[in-house]
């Protein structure tokens, strides 16, 4: 019979890192030790333990790793508790890739890139990232603001101060939001640290975090001079189908599921207030 | 056109329920619902609102998707989908113009790509034959929507009258069909459908909702709309109960959910509303925390999202369902009235 979307793939976890207190990024394959599909970045999976739930993650893994898929997973309910109580040999379910992705091919190509991330917000853009690392000729220069609670919180921060940093024609600017002992780097919210920065207005900017790190920061780019039409960000909504059926994630005429989750802020401004 | 009488309709059904299973309207305990037809079945083909619309037939309430079977750290996934048009091909008789229009709505959400094979291959196995109304009722507004409740479309269109059910082929489905049952059908019946159809139209163009006007509701006053302050007082009395998304033959919410059993873990879907609290929840918080937001978006999403979405076609085909079974009396022709009536400002 036809293959159905809804029925998923059985994946593999060959290895789990503990990023910070509530985040574990889990490395899964095929059953035949192959990368289980393609993606591009900003695309999401459906990831499930079959008798618990299924949930949407950000693939964070770049697509043009081969080997094997990422997901970066903050432990917040039934399905991730699970998940982060699993070892390495566990079988889980996976099925995508869904939504559309960051226009990395088309409106980002030859354009200076800022990328700003709150939290567990790096997922999606760890993926678009390691993207423009890969074909770094392909791109102008590129500006990555993250910030997190404490400095236990930053996701992935041995691959951004031993690999990020080093990269040509690169700015890597880390933030906490309290002061904290071992940490001499910058203090403060991502949003006042952007303005701070006095960023060039002509880059294309890239937005990830919580609904109020993306509602200020926005606040603080328009300042600076950023144009909407080059800020992009991702919206998160209850999903169940991925595909534009269940009606979950419906906002306007929009699915966020299929039509997002990346999103221009134009786009953002056409839709009702309700995501 | 093909005409058969009355009386040897229990032949008709038993003819096709050889080779086929029949869903029709039957009453039972009280209730009109397209179920199996078996002899001695009480068959109300004239009842124009069962209680559950047909879409139950392609989109059922609870429907089993895989299984899992886990051992150890290993999962094993079964695929439990059946090919029905292999199977049992399936006959849907009796549907009335407005549930026809809806399964069109349901089909640009079930086939679209990636495509519902769920949904496919029940849609795929079944033979709609449909009847026109001749007695409409005075919650239909089918006409509203630019539907013609006198000559449905499907694979066989029919009409009741006098003594004679008059039958007419669409499609290829269709013609298969009528060959199957040749030896019950005589020829003739296109004046008596003309008059019929003639009369029957009289009496919509005078319902009382047939002058609804849907004129305001476009894409270009999505906002406008959403932002409407008669929203509060439209959902005031809504109890969030969902009847209105269950007996709608539109709708097309569902979840996924997993089910415990002995023989490993079943994951199924059913139906699900937009008006339940739970219908948006996350970890972190909800999109929609009170019922005004949740009564709205029902009625955007059929009057302004997915037509925006479907070329202008809407997602209510009149069928009145939800004006007889709200038991706060809130329903969409409320909302079009309340909204669409103010071209002018
Ligand atoms: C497009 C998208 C990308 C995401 N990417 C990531 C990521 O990379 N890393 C990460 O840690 N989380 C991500 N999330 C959030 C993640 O899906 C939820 O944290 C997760 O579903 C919580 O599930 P739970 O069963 O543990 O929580 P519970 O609260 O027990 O969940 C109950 C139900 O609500 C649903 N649910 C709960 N929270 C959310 C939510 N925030 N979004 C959608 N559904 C939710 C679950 O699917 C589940 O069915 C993403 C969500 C979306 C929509
Ligand atoms: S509109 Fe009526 S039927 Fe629908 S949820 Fe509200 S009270 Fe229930
Ligand atoms: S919204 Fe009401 S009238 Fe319209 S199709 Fe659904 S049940 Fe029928
Ligand atoms: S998750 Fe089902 S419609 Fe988007």
């Amino acid at each position: 019979m036809i293959d159905e979307t809804l029925i998923p793939k059985v994946g593999v976890i060959t290895d789990i890192r503990k990023d910070t207190p509530d985040v574990k990024t889990f490395r899964v394959v095929g059953t035949d030790g192959k990368k289980l599909f393609q993606h591009m970045p900003g695309q999401c999976a459906m990831v499930s333990v079959p008798g618990v739930g299924e949930c949407m993650f950000s693939i964070t893994s770049s697509p043009t790793n081969e080997e094997y898929m990422e997901f970066s997973i903050k432990k917040c309910g039934c399905v991730t508790e699970v998940i982060h109580a699993m070892e390495v040999g566990q079988q889980i379910t996976v099925r995508g890739p869904y939504g559309k992705n960051f226009p990395v091919e088309e409106d980002f190509k030859g354009k200076d890139l800022l990328f700003i991330a709150g939290g567990i917000g790096l997922a999606p853009l760890r993926s678009v990232i390691n993207y423009v690392r890969h074909y770094r000729e392909n791109y102008g220069k590129v500006v990555i603001v993250y910030g997190a609670r404490s400095k236990d919180d930053l996701v992935d921060i041995e691959e951004i101060q031993t690999e990020w940093v080093n990269e040509p024609n690169t700015e890597v600017y880390l933030t906490i939001d309290r002061p904290q002992e071992g940490w001499d780097g910058h203090v403060g919210f991502v949003p006042s640290y952007v303005k701070e920065l006095g960023l060039d207005p002509n880059m294309t900017a890239v937005l990830c975090g919580p609904p109020i790190m993306i509602k200020f920061t926005l606040q603080g780019l328009l300042e600076l001079g950023f144009d909407k039409s080059r800020v992009y960000t991702t919206l998160e909504l209850r999903m169940k189908c991925g595909v534009g059926k269940c009606g979950r994630c419906n906002v306007g005429d929009k699915f966020v599921c299929k039509d997002g989750p990346v999103f221009r802020m134009t786009e953002l401004d056409e839709l009702p207030d309700e995501y | 056109m093909l005409k058969i009488a009355k009386e040897r309709l229990n032949e008709l059904y038993a003819k096709i329920s050889e080779t086929m299973g029949l869903f029709i309207p039957v009453n039972y305990a009280g209730e009109v619902n397209y179920k199996v037809w078996k002899e001695g079945a009480e068959v109300s083909l004239e009842t124009l609102k069962t209680v559950k619309s047909p879409k139950n037939m392609f989109f059922p309430q609870t429907e089993n998707m895989m299984k899992f079977k886990t051992e150890g750290k290993n999962i094993e996934i079964i695929d439990v989908r059946k090919d029905y048009k292999e199977e049992k091909p399936f006959v849907l008789f009796g549907v009335k113009a407005c549930d026809y229009k809806a399964i069109e709505v349901l089909d640009k959400v079930f086939l679209a790509e990636p495509v519902d094979t769920y949904y496919q291959s029940r849609r795929e196995a079944t033979t709609i034959v449909t009847l026109a109304c001749s007695k409409p009722e005075e919650s239909c507004f089918c006409g509203v929507f630019g539907i013609d409740a006198t000559a449905p479309q499907g694979d066989v269109t029919t009409w009741l009258d006098g003594e004679y059910l008059y039958w007419q082929a669409n499609t290829e489905k269709g013609e298969a069909l009528t060959a199957l049952i040749t030896a019950l059908t005589e020829e003739g019946g296109e004046e008596t459908v003309a008059g019929q159809r003639e009369t029957t139209k009289a009496v919509l163009e005078n319902l009382p909702f047939a002058k609804l006007d849907l004129s305001r509701f476009t894409p270009e006053n999505l906002n406008d709309l959403f932002e409407a302050k008669e929203w509060e007082e439209m959902s005031e009395a809504c109890l969030g109960c969902g009847t209105c998304t269950f007996v709608c033959p539109t709708c097309q919410c569902f979840d996924i959910r997993d089910f415990k059993t002995n023989e490993g873990v079943i994951r199924y879907r059913c139906w699900d509303s937009c008006m339940y609290s739970d219908f948006t929840l996350m970890a972190h918080g909800n999109s929609r925390t009170t019922q005004m937001q949740r009564f709205r978006q029902r009625f955007m999403h059929k009057l302004v999202y997915y037509p925006s979405q479907n070329d202008g076609l809407y997602s209510c085909v009149g069928c009145g369902r939800c004006v007889n079974k709200c038991p706060q009396r809130l329903n969409i022709v409320k909302v079009v009235k309340t909204l669409g009536g103010k071209k002018d400002d």
